[in-house]
């Protein structure tokens, strides 16, 4: 895609950022210690990295959807834990308040949010409703003023480190999807506790935990949308989120397609460099291209979805389900052309690999994002 | 307070590399670069600005259209205008030429109390470009800031980098202050100001008539000094093992290093 | 000298377009045009394969270059000390003295610095301009170029040398503008044009990817900065002497804008790995803790800084911040000395770009030496006090 000179000056600033605030020793401290380094955190709350679609008005950047999937992009080519830190915020946090906030709910949670002041997560999941969204059984209930929360929500990407969450709650047990709403929960409440802290296979340092509702009086005030309303309003932020994992498994596909030319350049083994066998520089060149093809169906996803196109869903369900199987296959090959020095942690493939793993499972599956363009096909 | 900041496009020259075939550079696919040092300058405006609201940042640039790129960027992270000294006239300016034209621009500009300049440029590395600036418009200047140690309202008090240590020096304002990389860390973009960057006015362009020069005043017509011939540095070679006694390959080393301006 | 395009012989075949190293040349209607940009390098020139581009001769001066004679050669002092600079520019001077056939003299600026005038004389300057004053002590910008200058108005060089050093990098443009005349920084070759006598100055430009010869025809004196420890130092002759010229100084309130408050002399700081210069790298080959500290020795002596290949930090030797290689950090110094380094493939991805490699080892099949440029089979603990002697 031919890009307007100002999104090379964002791509420009996003990687000069991640190059030089993300360095590999970092990256490793991360991996290994799961602790995500306060002061990267900072650097990014004041270069205003939480806040890139947020208006103006309310402290954020004013950027498009564009530039916030070519944000994501350059920082998952350094470090894909990262970008999950920048991506909550600006997709799955800020989105259903961008939607249906009132201007009072903007400016107590969406520009503190921009401003890198408060932090949220996005509680869709439920043990008994993962790629079944519609199936949430947290419920709650109408008591005067306020609401009454009860349930248990999981897998919540940041959840013990925010400060509130949006929250889909049932509101209507007797509805399926159309019963639910969306509440803005401040995690300081009380009733509100946490699961352990899930052990992962990658994108270590970000803490991914359960959240347990017991009796949590929400205020009115915090339904976010009209009562009963939750669903469409969880669906549309979700195509920011998609496209954000979209915009990871480009970045991190980047990242294996660096790697695995370093070393074909690097090592050599029968007297040639393996750059110079074509069984290797072909698998490359698929790689390559498979990158290419990923990014391009990202971009035109992100700007469909700013143009406001009807079909802007399918086409965010198209680049998440291409791009993060691609980011899978890169990943795999990359490693394969490491060989054995592939497969210790000493060589970033290792990390990259276990890191490529999670962009076809979360923010819904391969098989979710099928259903979604198959459905849109054929109804 | 009124700054001005000197600033130049460059080549990255990092990412040269020279054909080994033809021994000629390759320049494809390098990028223009905002000058690292001139980086420096400008967050030290920037960094003034922060603290003593009302101060405005002016960029002044010698360069091609293409300039502008690089300019947008110096908006992006926060200078309030920038000013383009772009003609044909302006071509093949040595340092002096170069530093008349950009001392006429600051003419124009205005009214000033600092100007900040990047110690050198990594596409020609004189560094000669700022002190010249500053000897053309009269004021004194200090090369090699290292560190601002005070602002006062009619001085400022900077330490200035030596090969074996620092001097501390105090100069009055207006001056001209040339810095290092160890002066700051320079400050990123903004996103928003990316935006307004391409949206605003943000950037004028002057040739030589509105920074009132005669063609014969600038680029190649006022430069001393001329290019007779350039040639790219011998190529490395292949590697070489040295033979003899010990005394013999360690004298052949440093010789051979000595002789490339290694050590 | 102008590069000009010779329309009617240009094919627009691009490849000037491609070779120029400033993006300066663009095709118009199939022509190369040169723009702005240009710095009349020539590179074009040589590859033009139809003689399409050429250099002209300008001239725009009305400086009677022959009233102007004798090199000059500014002697650095710091603290009462000569810079060895001075001393190299001292001995480069006098080779191109002879080649013009004019006196070598030595411009020295300080406070009560008598005793560095013999020295001078000594080195081989037939004339030192002394400028004796309090207010000279220190360097600043303001006190020596005044007193410089106003020698140079009065007894015309032809030549003025400095060091490129961090003083003689802000003193030569400040004075070159009042005079109105070129300076060239950071040369590491001068010669003599022997037709008609004029300084070439040969430098590197463009991150040391290209070199460049530069005149300075039509303006006086052609002013120097010369790159430390390039030329060769002139030899004492005790007991030289020479004609001493007293410098006026006078300095109004004022005058002198730049206030020294304080002069810090810094020991040998830490270097970090990825901005040294010089790096001298240890591996298996050191032996223990105590091998690194003959590489320090040698570093220290380069002004460089030690590091290490991972067998050494695995082992305890060293601390992992010294390590280079692709679990430790990627350098790219101008030059890099690896000790007892075998050369396994994660540490060459961490070096490999070095300008210049140096590798000592026993082994002669080591694979270091497959990336090295210089390449020297033995003990290191021999070699490099060898190379530390030679260094002397």
């Amino acid at each position: 895609m031919i890009f307007s000179e100002k999104y090379e000056l964002i791509r420009k600033l996003a990687r000069e950022f991640a190059e030089k605030e993300i360095p590999s020793e970092m990256q490793d401290q991360i991996d290994q210690t799961g602790e995500f380094p306060e002061e990267l955190l900072e650097k990014i709350r004041k270069n205003g990295l939480f806040g890139i679609k947020v208006p103006k008005e309310l402290d954020g950047q004013g950027a498009d959807t564009l530039a916030y999937v070519i944000v994501i992009e350059e920082i998952a080519r350094v470090s894909m834990v990262t970008s999950i830190y920048v991506s909550g915020a600006n997709s799955l946090g800020s989105g259903p308040l961008l939607l249906a906030g009132t201007q009072e709910q903007l400016e107590k949670y969406l520009a503190p949010v921009a401003r890198g002041e408060k932090y949220p997560c996005f509680a869709l999941t439920e043990p008994g409703a993962g790629s079944d969204a519609g199936a949430v059984a947290t419920t709650a209930v109408r008591d005067g003023d306020y609401y009454v929360l009860n349930g248990r929500k999981t897998f919540i990407t940041a959840a013990p480190i925010s400060d509130f969450a949006i929250v889909f709650a049932k509101t209507d047990v007797t509805k399926g999807s159309r019963g639910i709403s969306t509440f803005i929960v401040d995690m300081d409440l009380p009733g509100i506790s946490f699961g352990k802290n899930e052990d992962k296979m990658g994108i270590i340092g970000c803490p991914t935990s359960d959240i347990i509702f017991e009796d949590v009086r929400v205020h009115k005030d915090n339904l976010l949308g009209e009562e009963n309303k939750g669903f469409t309003n969880a669906m549309k932020t979700l195509d920011y989120g998609r496209l954000g994992v979209a915009a990871q498994s480009v970045g991190v596909g980047q990242a294996c397609l660096d790697e695995a030319i370093k070393y074909a350049k690097e090592r050599k083994q029968f007297g040639r460099r393996l750059a110079d066998f074509q069984a290797i520089s072909f698998m490359i060149a698929d790689m390559a291209t498979e990158l290419q093809a990923a990014r391009e169906l990202l971009y035109n996803g992100a700007v469909m979805k700013d143009k406001g196109d009807r079909k802007a869903s399918m086409y965010c369900s198209m680049a998440k389900y291409y791009a993060s199987e691609m980011c899978n296959r890169v990943a795999y090959k990359a490693l394969q052309i490491h060989g054995g020095y592939g497969y210790i942690k000493d060589y970033r493939i290792e990390r990259l690999y276990r890191d490529a793993r999670i962009n076809s499972i979360f923010e819904g599956t391969s098989q979710i994002q099928q259903m979604i363009i198959a459905n849109n096909l054929l109804k | 307070m009124k700054i001005i900041v000197c600033a130049k496009q460059v080549p990255d020259t990092t990412e040269v590399k020279i054909d080994p075939v033809k021994g000629t550079l390759i320049r494809e696919g390098v990028p223009s670069i905002l000058n690292p040092d001139d980086a420096n300058a400008l967050e030290a405006a920037l960094a003034i600005k922060d603290e003593k609201p009302g101060t405005t940042v002016n960029v002044i640039s010698m360069g091609p259209p293409q300039a502008e790129y690089m300019l947008k960027e110096c908006i992006a992270m926060g200078a309030d205008h920038a000013y383009l000294l772009s003609s044909r006239a302006f071509g093949g300016a040595d340092t002096c030429a170069t530093s008349t034209t950009i001392a006429e621009g600051i003419k124009k500009i205005g009214d000033y109390d600092l100007i900040f300049a990047g110690r050198q440029a990594i596409d020609g590395d004189t560094a000669q470009v700022g002190p010249q600036v500053a000897q053309r418009l009269e004021i004194p200047f200090v090369t090699y800031v290292r560190k601002i140690r005070e602002l006062k309202d009619k001085s400022i008090v900077v330490e200035r980098q030596l090969e074996d240590g620092y001097e501390v020096i105090e100069v009055p304002l207006p001056c001209l202050l040339t810095a290092v990389k160890e002066l700051n860390e320079p400050r990123y973009m903004n996103i928003g100001r990316i935006l307004d960057a391409y949206e605003g006015n943000y950037i004028t362009v002057w040739n030589e008539n509105d920074v009132c020069l005669d063609p014969s005043e600038c680029g190649l017509q006022a430069s001393p000094t001329q290019v007779m011939r350039s040639f790219t540095p011998e190529p490395k070679g292949k590697g070489e093992m040295l033979s003899g006694t010990v005394t013999e390959m360690a004298t052949a080393l440093v010789n051979k290093l000595r002789e490339k301006h290694v050590i | 000298m102008a590069v000009t395009v010779k329309a009617e012989k240009c094919k627009g075949c691009n490849l000037c377009v491609k070779e120029c190293p400033f993006e300066a040349i663009t095709l118009e209607n199939k022509i190369a045009v040169i723009g702005p940009n240009c710095t009349n390098c020539g590179v074009c020139v040589d590859v033009c394969p139809f003689d399409a581009i050429e250099k002209t001769a300008t001239s725009m001066s009305n400086v009677d270059i022959s009233l102007y004679r004798g090199v000059w050669v500014f002697a650095e002092q710091r603290r009462g000390e000569l810079m060895n600079v001075s001393i190299e520019l001292l001995g480069e001077g006098k080779k191109l003295a002879e080649q013009i056939g004019c006196e070598l003299s030595a411009i020295l600026c300080g406070d009560k610095v008598d005793n560095l005038v013999d020295e001078l004389f000594e080195y081989g300057a037939d004339k030192v301009y002394y400028a004796n004053s309090p207010e000279l002590a220190t360097y600043t910008s303001d006190g020596y170029t005044k007193v410089i200058y106003q020698a140079i108005l009065k007894y015309k060089p032809e030549i003025v040398l400095m060091g490129a050093t961090h003083i003689g990098r802000d003193l030569g443009p400040s004075i070159a503008v009042k005079c109105g005349t070129g300076l060239t920084a950071d040369c590491t070759k001068l010669d003599i044009d022997p037709e008609d006598k004029k300084l070439m100055q040969t430098r590197p430009a463009f991150g040391g990817n290209l070199m460049a010869t530069i005149v300075c025809p039509g303006h006086r004196p052609q002013m120097s900065t010369v790159r430390p420890g390039v030329m060769e130092k002139a030899e004492r002759q005790p007991g030289r002497r020479g004609e001493l010229i007293n410098l006026k100084v006078k300095f109004k309130e004022d005058e002198i804008r730049q206030n020294v408050l304080e002069v810090v002399k810094s020991v040998g700081e830490i270097v970090s790995l990825t901005d040294a210069d010089i790096i001298v790298a240890g591996g298996r080959g050191v032996g223990g803790p105590e091998g690194f500290e003959v590489l320090k020795k040698l570093a220290d002596k380069l002004g460089g800084t030690i590091a290490s290949s991972r067998a050494c930090v695995d082992a305890g030797w060293i601390d992992h911040s010294y390590q280079v290689g692709q679990t430790g950090t990627t350098v790219k110094p101008k030059l890099y000395i690896a000790c007892g380094i075998s050369g396994a493939i994660q540490h060459l991805a961490g070096m490999q770009n070095s300008g210049y490699i140096v590798a000592i080892n026993k082994n002669e099949s080591a694979p270091i030496f497959e990336v090295a440029d210089y390449g020297i089979v033995g003990d290191l603990f021999k070699v490099i006090p060898a190379i530390m002697e030679a260094l002397d």
